[in-house]
């Protein structure tokens, strides 16, 4: 079987998704929320490298690169809010994070 | 148009990033002693920067490979972006000293998130628009949490980081589709390819607006993409969150009626249902959830869901006249939102912030200057003529029944009338209830400076709305002529 286009794009698609849920579904750590957050952006990278190798287009490789290198800044801000806020709180369990009730 | 790597056109994003840079420098170096001096020089960067701007001569021009476009929208816009900034800086000196978190980070990473700004509002491609929005948000995260030592502070940050990573997400998502079926990131060319293509659009393209129009939500904060606006405004320090309400929307906004307008313009009919939608849902939101708020930085934050919501229904109406108004309203947003903030800081009680609506009653007595000021501000954000918010509303309903969207238009006026109520209260709080204990008599100087500048624009207005309009009539048509 040939792996074309559309096989990317469901994977991509699959990832996005579980992404998208781990963020909501998950009751339990905020650590699985920033690794939820992580495939999200690398199921988009999946998506920009088919997309670029499909249209012969180097600019989807270039976005993914910049994609990755921002990801690590927002991880590492990601973390180091967690971090103050363990501190101040002592739990990073998402139903924890009640103080304001939005 | 030409295209240019010179830039020379992006002289105010080039300046605030040397800027930014060497007050990190003078931070790092200098040690926590110079806070004071820093947020001068960087309030003096960001002026410098907004005096930087240009409008090329022939309206319109690229820079950086067609990746950055200088236009008079983008122009007006940054200028905004850039002054509301200073302002936060400067309401925040001397409460950041008091409540101890004068920190060196905090000018600076407010220049770094004008930076941002200025990118998003003048990119012209997909990729420029993420990393300017980027670059501003992840600021801005680190702004909410920058009191460390405060768990609501960082409960803020936490929430905003989340719900605002989950946004980037959604735009990268949206973003790889339009590329993927239309084949290019530049906004110009996809604008052309748009036009070659009417009636048929791809599939993908329309997903990809879809996501990328839910994500620039998340950011303008409109229902029903809201969930975190309340938190953060409420559990981030009150200079942070004036500074949020202010230039970030209006970067913002800017932002999404680029997007809109400019490459997607031909599909105005497809995306035109979504921003109706996101505009009537946020005026309800805006109107009816902060009626039950004791709060008042909660209140804020539902008020400006609402104001977003006024300005969508003049980006629905989609032509030049729609885009006018959205500026209008941003500008006037600012000022009189600035001016409700600098008066919350005002809010103290032996050198400690008070945020509940009852700590204000009777201040009409106690301290009859500030309960005018934030009586000004309240009945314009109310909408009540004379005042400058009476206009903004006035253009964008215009726009709306000019484009046919009468129900929009009246929907936005019934909105505006229950929203009333709850700026009212405010003003009856302070007016007609007993007396509490006044508030600490000294006025610093930030919030002083900014409360008058803010209450001078909102009453003023009707007395010379020529320069503001005549102006944001200009980026508007600059927006279009493109």
């Amino acid at each position: 079987m040939e792996i074309t286009l559309g096989h990317y794009l469901t994977v991509a698609a699959i990832l996005f998704t579980l992404g998208i849920f781990g963020i909501f579904l998950n009751r339990k750590n905020v650590i699985v929320i920033l690794m939820s957050v992580e495939l999200m952006l690398l199921a988009v990278n999946v998506n920009l490298v088919a997309f670029s190798t499909h249209l012969g287009d180097l600019v989807g490789q270039v976005f993914a690169l910049l994609i990755l290198t921002v990801a690590a800044a927002e991880a590492a801000i990601g973390l180091a809010i967690l971090v103050v806020y363990f501190r101040n709180r002592g739990t990073i369990a998402v139903e924890d994070i009640n103080m304001m009730k939005g | 148009m030409t295209t240019d790597f010179l830039p020379g056109l992006a002289r105010p994003e080039i300046f605030l990033a040397c800027a930014g840079l060497f007050l990190l420098m003078v931070g790092a170096f200098g040690g926590e002693n110079k806070v004071r001096t820093l947020s001068w020089l960087a309030i003096a960067a960001l002026v410098i920067a907004a005096l930087l701007n240009v409008v090329p001569a022939e309206g319109r021009a690229t820079a950086f490979a067609g990746m950055l476009v200088v236009d008079g929208y983008a122009a007006f816009a940054k200028t905004l972006c850039f002054l509301a900034t200073a302002a936060a800086i400067l309401m925040g000196i001397e409460f950041n000293e008091r409540e101890g978190f004068a920190r060196v980070e905090y000018p600076v990473l407010m220049v770094f998130a004008a930076l941002g700004m200025s990118i998003m509002v003048g990119a012209n491609d997909l990729i420029t628009l993420y990393m300017g929005l980027e670059l501003q948000s992840l600021s801005l995260y680190v702004l909410a949490a920058i009191r460390r030592d405060s768990i609501r502070a960082t409960e803020a940050g936490l929430k905003y980081f989340v719900l605002g990573a989950l946004s980037s997400g959604l735009l990268l998502y949206g973003a790889s589709l339009i590329y993927g079926f239309a084949g290019t990131t530049n906004f110009d060319v996809l604008a052309a390819s748009m036009i070659d293509q009417a009636g048929a659009t791809p599939i993908g393209v329309t997903f990809g607006i879809v996501f990328v129009s839910a994500a620039l939500a998340f950011k303008v904060s409109a229902a029903p993409f809201h969930m975190w606006t309340p938190d953060v405004y409420e559990g981030a320090p009150t200079p942070v969150t004036a500074f949020f309400a202010a230039a970030p929307k209006m970067a913002a906004i800017a932002l999404l009626a680029r997007v809109m307008v400019g490459p997607f313009g031909p599909l105005v009919h497809d995306w035109q249902q979504i921003v109706v939608f996101l505009a009537i849902a946020s005026m309800a939101i805006g109107s009816f959830a902060a009626i039950a708020q004791t709060n008042i930085k909660r209140l804020m934050a539902y008020s400006s869901i609402g104001h977003v919501g006024y300005a969508l229904v003049g980006l629905a109406s989609g032509d030049e006249a729609g885009v006018l108004g959205v500026l209008v309203y941003m500008a006037i947003y600012l000022a009189m939102n600035l001016a409700a903030f600098a008066a919350i800081l005002c809010m103290k009680r032996d050198g400690r912030m008070v945020e509940t609506i009852s700590d204000l009653a009777g201040l009409a007595r106690t301290q009859p200057v500030l309960a005018a000021a934030l009586g000004i501000a309240m009945f314009s954000m109310a909408g009540i003529p004379p005042l400058a918010g009476f206009f903004g509303k006035m253009y964008v309903f215009l726009a709306a029944v000019s484009a046919g969207l009468y129900a929009l238009a009246v929907i936005g006026v019934l909105a505006s009338v229950v929203s009333a109520f709850y700026y009212l209260r405010i003003v009856k709080v302070m007016y007609f209830d007993a007396p509490a204990a006044g508030f600490d008599r000294r006025l610093e100087t930030g919030p002083a400076v900014v409360l008058a500048a803010g209450s001078a624009i909102t009453l003023l207005f009707f007395v010379w709305p020529a320069p503001l309009v005549s102006a944001a009539g200009a980026a508007a048509a600059s927006l279009f002529a493109g």
